[in-house]
């Protein structure tokens, strides 16, 4: 038996937005942070839990045609690292040893001089990571830029959840639950339903919903 | 009045067990007694992360490395640990202690990698066993914001402060409430932007007790590497190695009186 609030939950999954929607906000924040800290590149990773990994969902400036979707061991590097500990961390000059760089490179194809990550929290749970890649390097790390940095961790992790609700309703429309699926796929339909069309499919849902309710003893 | 080899009531003692306090706390703490001449040696430090390269040149060797698994049940389990280190930053933690306290013996102890998955269970094994293997000080950056977690994570600290084991632990520099850091019974540290590895502030408004050295060090990295970090991890670290020196030459110090020697000898201690 379904219960009565995840029905409720697929109607309004049938006429939420898709997980599509959502992708330009987490790029606009993505593009925000390179702008504000005159990065080359900023990316945001979510961890699947499932697999143990981390994936980057939104890239800009350097990598942004190659990394999409590309996966990195959680709990290894640095990006890792901050996804394990709910830590924040900044290096710099890292290119100057070779080592790290190989090692970088090996990782995701491009070698920083340096990046920032944080991690990406909702209330107990780790979301993700926001990195924020090659900052010129004349300028002194701060305090100041680690507070900046975590303002925009805030704004990253709701939008990381919204991504993750709309991926849920995703998969409910495709199916995943076959009962709450049928739901949410006719909340979809009516909802891009327009004009008389919408009228009429209204109208239908009316009589189904008085066909439903009624008892046996009212003649059906 | 109860006899000798009597069992005495829950919490008791006999009046004529001596207890001796040490005598010889001054008016005034000043750095030189809380550490001058001392490199450390003879105590056991922790460091509860990624693991540990011993082979960093800025690290000098491990005295011993486990790790945290999820054994067949589900439970957490310790194991020796040959792996090293799967992220870079617990060699670049132990590098910072090693720079401030050479003599000392530093463990890894690693709950962070693909096995551990950095969870909770594994953050809590860790830190049990090095309360009972009577480690001096424990560095950790991880934290949770998990309150069922938060709950075992206070027995846990305060089973470490009553059997002498320090815990200092990373603020979080984010807006948001985890644990153990916000604990009395273990120090937290966040960052300033000095560059003396000894200049620490204590902090008047808690709960972040003290700011050490965070920003733009020089730090050891996975292979050998040497990269430049911030973070509050590292503040942390600068704060652990300190803490091995007073008590290389204190081992008597509460972790309490410890944090009180700390407050006194902060470099913002200003004296009429």
């Amino acid at each position: 038996m379904t219960d009565p609030g995840e029905l409720r939950a697929a109607v309004a999954a049938g006429a939420l937005a898709g997980q599509e929607h959502h992708r330009p906000l987490l790029q606009a924040i993505v593009e925000v942070a390179r702008a504000i800290f005159a990065a080359r590149a900023a990316s945001i990773m979510l961890l699947d839990e499932t697999s143990g990994e981390l994936v980057f969902e939104a890239v800009t400036g350097e990598g942004e045609d190659t990394l999409i979707g590309r996966r990195i061991p959680a709990g290894t590097g640095i990006a890792g690292w901050v996804a394990g500990s709910r830590q924040p961390l900044v290096v710099e000059d890292v290119a100057a040893d070779p080592r790290f760089a190989a090692d970088e490179a090996r990782r995701t194809g491009y070698v920083p001089q340096g990046l920032m990550a944080v991690p990406l929290l909702s209330e107990d749970r780790v979301l993700g990571v926001l990195n924020v890649l090659d900052r010129p390097t004349q300028r002194r790390f701060s305090v100041a830029e680690m507070d900046l940095l975590s303002l925009f961790a805030n704004q990253a992790a709701v939008a990381l959840e919204l991504l993750l609700r709309a991926r849920r309703t995703d998969a409910l429309l495709a199916g995943a639950d076959e009962e709450l699926g049928a739901v949410a796929r006719v909340a979809a339909a009516v909802e891009r339903l327009d004009g008389e069309r919408r009228e009429a499919g209204v109208r239908l849902l009316r009589e189904l919903a008085a066909v439903l309710e009624a008892r046996p003893a009212d003649g059906l | 009045m109860s006899a000798i080899g009597e069992e005495l009531p829950a919490w008791s003692k006999r009046r004529d067990d001596a207890i001796a306090l040490p005598s010889s706390w001054p008016h005034l703490i000043e750095r030189d007694w809380a550490w001058g001449g001392s490199d450390g040696a003879g105590t056991r430090v922790a460091i509860v992360d990624s693991g540990i390269d011993p082979e960093h040149e800025f690290v000098g060797g491990v005295g011993r490395a486990v790790a945290v698994q999820r054994g067949p049940d589900g439970q957490a389990t310790v194991a020796d640990d040959h792996s090293g280190d799967v992220a870079g930053h617990g060699t670049a933690c132990a590098g910072i202690i090693r720079s401030l306290a050479p003599a000392c013996e530093l463990w890894s102890v690693r709950v962070l990698g693909p096995e551990a998955k950095g969870g909770a269970a594994a953050m809590l094994a860790g830190l049990q066993w090095a309360v009972a293997e009577r480690c001096s000080v424990v560095n950790m950056s991880l934290s949770t914001p998990k309150r069922e977690t938060a709950a075992l994570l206070h027995e846990i600290a305060d089973d470490a402060y009553f059997a002498g084991t320090v815990f200092v632990a990373s603020a979080h520099n984010l807006d948001v409430v985890s644990y153990p850091w916000r604990f009395s019974s273990v120090i937290s540290v966040a960052s300033h932007d000095g560059e003396d590895p000894f200049e620490y502030h204590s902090n008047p408004q808690p709960p972040v007790e003290l700011f050490a050295r965070g920003i733009d060090v020089e730090v050891g990295w996975l292979g050998g590497a040497k990269i430049i970090a911030a973070g509050n991890s590292f503040a942390t670290a600068h704060i652990t190695g300190i803490c091995a020196l007073i008590l290389a030459k204190h081992p008597e110090l509460t972790p309490f009186q410890l944090k009180t020697v700390l407050r006194e000898t902060a470099s913002n201690m200003t004296r009429a």
